[in-house]
């Protein structure tokens, strides 16, 4: 074979080689969610999925698993941290991208970078030097006592690993998520607009509210979808601070389980007990199902608004 | 009305700021506590000893087992990784003929970037027992990698875009294969972005407990086999922080700032190098 051979058919087996692990890969999604599927799928096959999802009693022993508080720790944690996160990350992305001088953003990005880096257990071990105690301290003063008339602000735990605890640490966690990909989109708008809407005499502000958000808006609402779907997969962070007892949760001050904790806490003793590895690996399905509708949705509307910019 | 107006400018410039400082500031007191709480039980002893026996009361020892063992979890998966994000990333920008495939494999790897790492930790179980294994070194390598996979692939996909394409026209004009330009033009403009993203995905990969947790296991030994437990960082915080007694405690700490160390290193470096090895490349 001459040189010429040599190096053609080397080309074509490496575009092959690439192309099949492309694939490979681009699938290990569908294989994740069809080996979840496998193993769980005795309770799934001997359970209702209504039973499942809605009992409230999750005991292994006697072969009941009731996902519901779970799910409602997982939701109220996340919910909480998403309130907290959205406003504080849409202000500073809309300052970043608008406002920020070139010097100021080259000092900020860097650090908002790096801190998307910080691993989990960290913020979990920060939360429970910092956080819980914090929390604590509200639920035992004053303030605590007189928000404790209102609904969701009962005071009944007084420990301060609560709902609100894990809501603090993980809207902490989404802030860099959150707002590297807002700030991206509201920067992709096209300055022409800006410039339109300054020549009518708009100021700035409104310029931005009537304008550039209304414009960015599908991609800030992805940018608040994904930074939703980290923090309802986040374990460590939360785990360290919710203090987890399996109930459903009716304040912010109660203690939370959250789903990926149950699956974390009980993965040593799954094996010993029937049906009970296939309730977590099922649980872990379930987490991985709404996580993926949530990535993907906001994924095709940030493709979209990335190529139409 | 033109006073509202400003009036309403200025209040949410105030919140802007507001919102500025607490995403800065949590950030400053998160590393800050760390420091504080950590640096006092911080010793030498700590970084260079295994845990003697009471070491889990209070006693003796140190984290270099979980020191050894989170770089080699995290080196084994990082080359893992690499064997098969590689190739991706030379699909992406060589062989994907059609646009549209290229935007499926890029959306693909995003959602798996999205994917838990508590999810990875499962499946990287339930493989682990197919393959007849324990939790072990090899088994927290895979699930590790899975995790890294997404992050080094967007990371180097970034990179090459980066490449002007005149410098792969020129390259199939003086007659180069694609799989020539690929390796001898491509990854060679690229190599400091590329780097970047593996010292990203290394830094996640060291920092990350959720997927390690049943896949690697614990021990006090220094790693010494694929096919046994190993020790993890993030995991010698979560344990130690666990348990009741106040010393304990305080070395959870001083390995959490060990961790906190080693990834700001990590991410530091990653960005110094871009800007640095960048410096030289054609654009």
């Amino acid at each position: 074979m001459g040189r010429l051979a040599i190096r053609r058919v080397t080309d074509q087996i490496a575009g092959g080689g690439t192309t099949v692990v492309s694939m490979a890969t681009s699938l290990l999604v569908v294989l994740i969610g069809l080996v979840l599927l496998v193993r769980s799928w005795p309770i799934f096959a001997t359970k209702p999925l209504g039973e499942l999802l809605f009992s409230t009693t999750w005991k292994p022993l006697q072969n009941a698993f009731g996902y519901y508080p779970f799910i409602m720790g997982t939701l109220w944690v996340t919910l909480v941290a998403m309130v907290i996160a959205i406003p504080i990350c849409l202000l500073t992305s809309i300052y970043l991208a608008e406002y920020a001088s070139r010097r100021v953003y080259a000092i900020v990005k860097p650090l908002i970078d790096v801190s998307a880096g910080i691993p989990s257990v960290i913020f979990g071990i920060w939360g429970v030097i910092m956080v819980v105690p914090l929390v604590q301290r509200i639920a035992s003063s004053e303030i605590g006592h007189k928000l404790s008339g209102l609904p969701f602000f009962q005071i009944n735990n007084p420990t301060g690993y609560s709902v609100l605890a894990g809501g603090i640490v993980l809207a902490i966690m989404v802030f860099p998520v959150i707002i590297s990909v807002a700030e991206e989109v509201i920067r992709a708008v096209p300055v022409g607009l800006r410039e339109a809407s300054w020549a009518l005499g708009a100021t700035r502000w409104q310029t931005i509210k009537y304008v550039v958000l209304r414009h960015a808006a599908p991609g800030v609402l992805a940018a608040i979808v994904l930074g939703f779907s980290r923090a309802f997969g986040e374990t460590m962070a939360v785990i360290m601070v919710v203090g987890n007892v399996p109930q459903v949760p009716r304040s912010l001050f109660d203690a939370a389980y959250p789903l990926t904790a149950l699956i974390a806490n009980s993965y040593g003793e799954m094996m010993s007990i029937p049906l009970y590895d296939a309730a977590l690996l099922g649980a872990a399905l379930l987490l991985l199902v709404v996580v993926l509708l949530f990535n993907l949705s906001a994924r095709l509307v940030l493709m979209r608004m990335v190529r139409h910019a | 009305m033109k006073r509202l107006r400003r009036l309403e400018e200025h209040i949410f410039q105030f919140l802007m700021g507001l919102s500025l400082l607490v995403v800065l500031g949590s950030l400053m007191l998160i590393l800050g506590t760390m420091l504080w709480r950590g640096l006092p039980s911080l010793s030498l002893a700590m970084l260079t000893q295994t845990p003697k026996g009471g070491y889990y009361l209070g006693e003796e020892g140190g984290i270099l087992n979980a020191i050894i063992g989170s770089l080699c979890l995290a080196g084994g998966a990082t080359t893992l990784a690499l064997l098969f994000s590689l190739p991706v990333a030379i699909y992406l920008h060589t062989y994907a003929s059609q646009a549209r495939i290229a935007h499926l494999v890029r959306l693909a790897m995003d959602v798996l970037w999205g994917v838990p790492s508590i999810v990875y930790g499962a499946f990287g179980f339930i493989v682990m027992l197919w393959l007849g294994l324990r939790a072990s070194l090899l088994g927290g390598i895979i699930a590790l990698a899975c995790l890294e996979l997404p992050i080094i692939v967007r990371g180097m996909d970034e990179a090459l875009a980066t490449i002007p394409s005149a410098l792969r026209e020129a390259s199939y004009a003086l007659g180069a294969t694609r799989f020539e330009t690929a390796t001898r033009v491509l990854l060679r403009q690229a190599s400091a972005g590329l780097l970047t993203a593996v010292l990203l995905a290394f830094g996640r990969g060291i920092g990350d407990a959720a997927s390690v947790l049943f896949t690697a296991g614990y021990t006090d030994r220094l790693p010494d086999s694929l096919f046994r437990p190993v020790a993890s960082l993030p995991l010698a915080v979560f344990f130690q922080l666990g348990t009741p007694f106040p010393a304990v405690q305080q070395r959870a700490y001083a390995a959490g700032l060990v961790l906190t160390l080693i990834v700001l290193t990590l991410s530091v470096m990653a960005r110094w190098l871009s800007r640095r090895l960048t410096r030289h490349v054609v654009r």
